[in-house]
This record gives C-alpha cells, sequence and structure tokens, in this order.
C-alpha cells in the first residue's frame, strides 16, 4: 500500500491540485455573482444585498442554501434523460476549461520556475477552445429537452449565436499566435515579457495588447457574445423569453447554469490576460516568498479588471436586436479579424527581411 | 497506455452503432458526437494533439452543433421504420457481411500486425501540417476549398429561390 502510494504520488498531488483549484474557483464564482449584484446595484443607484451580513458578504451562502432546498421539478412532457444531462454538460465543460489555464508561475532562486496550472500542454489555447465549443450542447439540450417554447426559442438563439461569434473569437485571436508561434498558453505569456523601448526608455511592456489591439478588439466583443452576457444575452432576453433555455429549470440544475455561465466569464477573462495583457507578467519586488505569489496576485488582479469589466457592460449598455447581432458579427467583426491576421501576416514577413 | 485504445475504441464502435440504431435523431446526433469524441481521444493517444484538438472543435464543436441545431428547428420526433423493400430485407444482411469481411481482408493484408501500433509518437503539429496543406499539397487543398464555397452557394442559391 504504502509503495502503491509512492509510486502515484503525482496523481495524488495532482488531485489535490485540481480540488484546491476547484475549491477557490467555485468560491470565487459566488463571490463573482455578490460582485455584479453590488456593482449593477450601485451603477442603478441601489443598495444591492446588504442584509445578509455586513455588505451583503454571506448572500451567496444564502443563495446557495436557497438553490439547494428548492423544489426540483422536471416539466411534463420533457425528455427526462436529455433535461437531466444537459445541465451536467455546460458545469462539466466549465470547469474542464480551467484545467489547461495557468494562474501564475513562481520564480525560484534554483532551476526553472514552477508554473502554478492543473496542466501544461501543448494545444492549451486549442482545448480551452474545443472544450468551451463543447458548452453549446448543454445549452441546446436544455431547451430541446424541457418540452417549452421559450426554452427552445432561447436555446435556439444561444446556439446560432455561440456558433456565429465563435468564428470571430478564433478570428481574433490567430494574430496572438502568430506572433508566439505557439499553443502553448505559457509559451504565449512568456512570449510577451520584456518592454517596448523609446530612446531606450521602457514605455510599454511588451503585452499583445499593443500590436494585437484590432485582435482584442475582435476578440473581446466575440467572448462577451460566446458567454451569452449583456449587450449579447438575447438568448435569455427576459421581456421576451422569461429567461431563455433554463426557463424550466429549477432548484439546482438551475444553480449549474449558473455556476457555468460565471465560471465560463472568469475563464475568458484569463484567456484575455494570458493572451493580450501578459498574463501573470509584473514588477517583481519584495522577500522571496512575496516574490512566489506575486506574478499569482498580477494575473488574479487583471482577471478581476475583466470580470468587473463585464459587469459594467452589463450594467451601461442595452441590449443588441437580433439581426443586428448577427449582422455585427458576421459582417463586421469576422472580416475584420480576418483583416488582423492579413495585417499581421504581413508585418511579420517585412520585419523578417 | 493500451488499455485506454480499447475503452475508446469500444466506445466509437458502440456510439457508431447508436447513431444507426436509435429511433430518436437526437440521439443518433449525440452518439455521433462520442464517436467524435472517442476518436479525438485515439489521436491523443498517438500524440497527435493538434488533430485530436481539430476534431473536436472542428467535428463535435462546430458541425455537429449544426446537425442538432436542425434537428432541432424541424423539431423532429421518434422515427418510424419505413416500409422495407423486397430487395433491403432479402439482401441487406448478406450484402453487410461481405462487405464487412472484405474489408476485414483488406485491412489485415495492407496492415500486417507488426506495422500497427496502439499508441505512440505520431507527432503532427501545427507547424507540419500547415506546411504540408500550404506547400506541398496546396493546390489539392485549394480545390478542395473551391468545392466547399460551390456547395455553400449552391445551398443559398436552393434556398432563396421561392422569393
Amino acid at each position: 500500500m504504502n509503495g502503491f502510494l509512492q509510486d502515484n504520488l503525482w496523481l495524488v498531488a495532482l488531485l489535490a491540485k485540481i480540488v484546491v483549484i476547484l475549491l477557490i474557483l467555485l468560491t470565487g464564482v459566488a463571490y463573482i455573482v455578490w460582485m455584479e449584484r453590488k456593482v449593477v446595484a450601485h451603477i442603478q443607484s441601489r443598495w444591492g444585498p446588504y442584509r445578509v451580513g455586513p455588505h451583503g458578504l454571506l448572500q451567496p451562502l444564502a443563495d446557495a442554501l436557497k438553490f439547494l432546498f428548492k423544489e426540483d421539478i422536471t416539466p411534463a412532457g420533457s425528455d427526462r434523460f436529455l433535461y437531466l444531462l444537459a445541465p451536467f454538460i455546460t458545469l462539466t465543460m466549465a470547469l474542464l476549461a480551467v484545467a489547461a489555464i495557468p494562474f501564475g508561475s513562481s520564480p525560484s532562486a534554483s532551476g526553472p520556475s514552477t508554473l502554478i496550472a492543473i496542466s501544461d500542454l501543448n494545444i492549451g489555447l486549442l482545448f480551452v477552445l474545443a472544450v468551451s465549443s463543447l458548452g453549446v450542447y448543454g445549452i441546446v439540450l436544455a431547451g430541446w429537452a424541457s418540452n417549452s417554447k421559450y426554452s427552445l426559442l432561447g436555446s435556439l438563439r444561444a446556439s446560432a449565436q455561440m456558433v456565429s461569434y465563435e468564428i470571430s473569437l478564433g478570428a481574433g485571436l490567430v494574430g496572438v499566435l502568430m506572433l508566439s508561434g505557439s499553443f502553448n498558453l505559457r509559451e504565449i505569456v512568456e512570449y510577451q515579457s520584456g518592454f517596448y523601448y523609446l530612446n531606450d526608455i521602457p514605455v510599454f511592456p511588451r503585452w499583445n495588447i499593443l500590436p494585437q489591439f484590432i485582435g482584442f478588439f475582435v476578440y473581446y466583443i466575440s467572448a462577451i457574445a460566446e458567454t451569452n452576457r449583456s449587450p449579447f444575452d438575447l438568448p435569455e432576453a427576459e421581456t421576451e423569453l422569461v429567461a431563455g433555455f433554463h426557463t424550466e429549470y429549477s432548484s439546482f440544475k438551475f444553480a449549474m447554469f449558473f455556476i457555468a455561465e460565471y465560471t465560463n466569464m472568469v475563464v475568458l477573462s484569463c484567456l484575455t490576460t494570458l493572451l493580450f495583457f501578459g498574463g501573470w507578467l509584473g514588477p517583481l519586488f519584495g522577500p522571496s516568498w512575496l516574490q512566489a505569489i506575486l506574478p499569482t496576485i498580477w494575473f488574479l488582479l487583471k482577471v478581476l479588471g475583466f470580470v468587473f469589466l463585464y459587469i459594467w457592460t452589463r450594467g451601461t449598455l442595452p441590449r443588441f436586436r437580433y439581426d443586428q447581432l448577427m449582422a455585427f458579427g458576421w459582417k463586421f467583426l469576422f472580416p475584420l479579424g480576418i483583416l488582423n491576421v492579413l495585417l499581421t501576416g504581413a508585418v511579420i514577413i517585412w520585419q523578417a527581411n | 497506455m493500451h488499455y485506454l485504445f480499447y475503452i475508446f475504441a469500444v466506445l466509437a464502435v458502440a456510439g457508431a452503432l447508436a447513431v444507426i440504431l436509435q429511433k430518436r435523431p437526437i440521439y443518433s446526433a449525440l452518439s455521433l458526437i462520442v464517436v467524435m469524441g472517442s476518436l479525438a481521444v485515439i489521436y491523443l493517444l498517438l500524440e497527435a494533439e493538434f488533430m485530436a484538438a481539430v476534431q473536436i472543435i472542428v467535428y463535435a464543436g462546430a458541425i455537429m452543433v449544426l446537425f442538432v441545431f436542425v434537428i432541432m428547428l424541424l423539431n423532429a420526433g421518434r422515427e418510424k421504420p419505413s416500409q422495407k423493400s423486397w430487395l433491403a430485407q432479402k439482401l441487406g444482411l448478406p450484402i453487410l457481411v461481405i462487405f464487412f469481411v472484405q474489408m476485414f481482408l483488406v485491412l489485415i493484408t495492407a496492415f500486417p500486425k507488426s506495422t500497427v501500433s496502439l499508441g505512440g509518437k505520431f507527432s503532427s503539429s501545427a507547424h507540419s501540417i500547415g506546411r504540408l496543406l500550404f506547400r506541398d499539397y496546396v493546390l489539392p487543398f485549394e480545390i478542395t476549398s473551391i468545392l466547399i464555397l460551390i456547395a455553400i452557394l449552391g445551398a443559398i442559391v436552393l434556398a432563396r429561390r421561392e422569393t
């Protein structure tokens, strides 16, 4: 038994890492929900959750309890198996994407720096894209299996929107891939280390946001649409479709969709940080223990910034009309993304000669 | 690693059978996704990571979503078994058996057991695939693209004819 444990220590370590990261992530997600309610409330001159705990800080706990104790309803005439399967697919795919995301890299005096991530995949970026593209099935099946017109219309909208914007999302990323020449998220971040110099004075970190501004623009708008967030939240347009694809879901199954949506937000914010804003790169100072955790802190701060941007957009912008949404994605964002690929390619060739 | 190959090979075949045996179209489509996923895992066992990712992104993530989308749009319910023709009833099974035996014989002679491996290094990086597609096989690649473009145009023409 002892020998078995020693042989499989890597497996135990991996499982421990997964559990710790999942716990932190899910707690984070719960508090992002709290943050969203607070921020949107303040944008609308309200207080937001205030009663449960100081400044409503225990609200996520109360919400979770409420979700757990609500009656779990399966609508009549629904496809029971697929109705149950849908929230599991959505949540699993959302959480699976986290497996490929590096959260930081602790420098050490001796040897190479250790990467803080569940896995360091060669195809990290493709893995995240693949897994998030599978998340559509949960939404599609939820709408179909619910036996409800609102759900069906919501999920038709959602799947059409996600398939369309996935293309411009990819088009926006190609520029970054061309610059760094790798799908590995660690290498993409390492490519961005250093500074841009003007007269030998460092003026701006070598983040991809500067050379890939068009790519970032295309990518970020597509990312908002991909997570079905406002101003692209037509799949759950409350005024038209009650709540879209999850209209018929209650209790914990609804909570699973909810958690998945916020996890997707976090994952896409992480990707934005890694691809365009230098990931965990930032100034390192202080004693060695501080230097070890600073990269992760920079990373989390940047991610929090993008999550805030998500919420800010939601509180500020009105919703698109559906035909506008499709025209915007296909006729504006996608060609712009392709243009960016051509431009980047031209610049790379020009620099090589 | 080999037991992983067997698990996913069996899953792929079972999924493929389920595609044709299911009565409801949406379950058939979902079974097909299981097949695609299993194939992606088999690519991974061959260390063809890029192929595996593309398999999921293109087939499971894009093409099958459109399939499921259309099934939902038509709200297709349970399929009724068609009145089988005399030919299909009498000759279906024998032709199937002959076809399978033939395929088995061809494969077993073309690839003797020593050349087959269930996992290992068949590195297919984006670099090497890109080199093959855009340098060595650029003409067939472009012709295929034009063929697909023509098919898309044809679909648009057919759909627009009424108005």
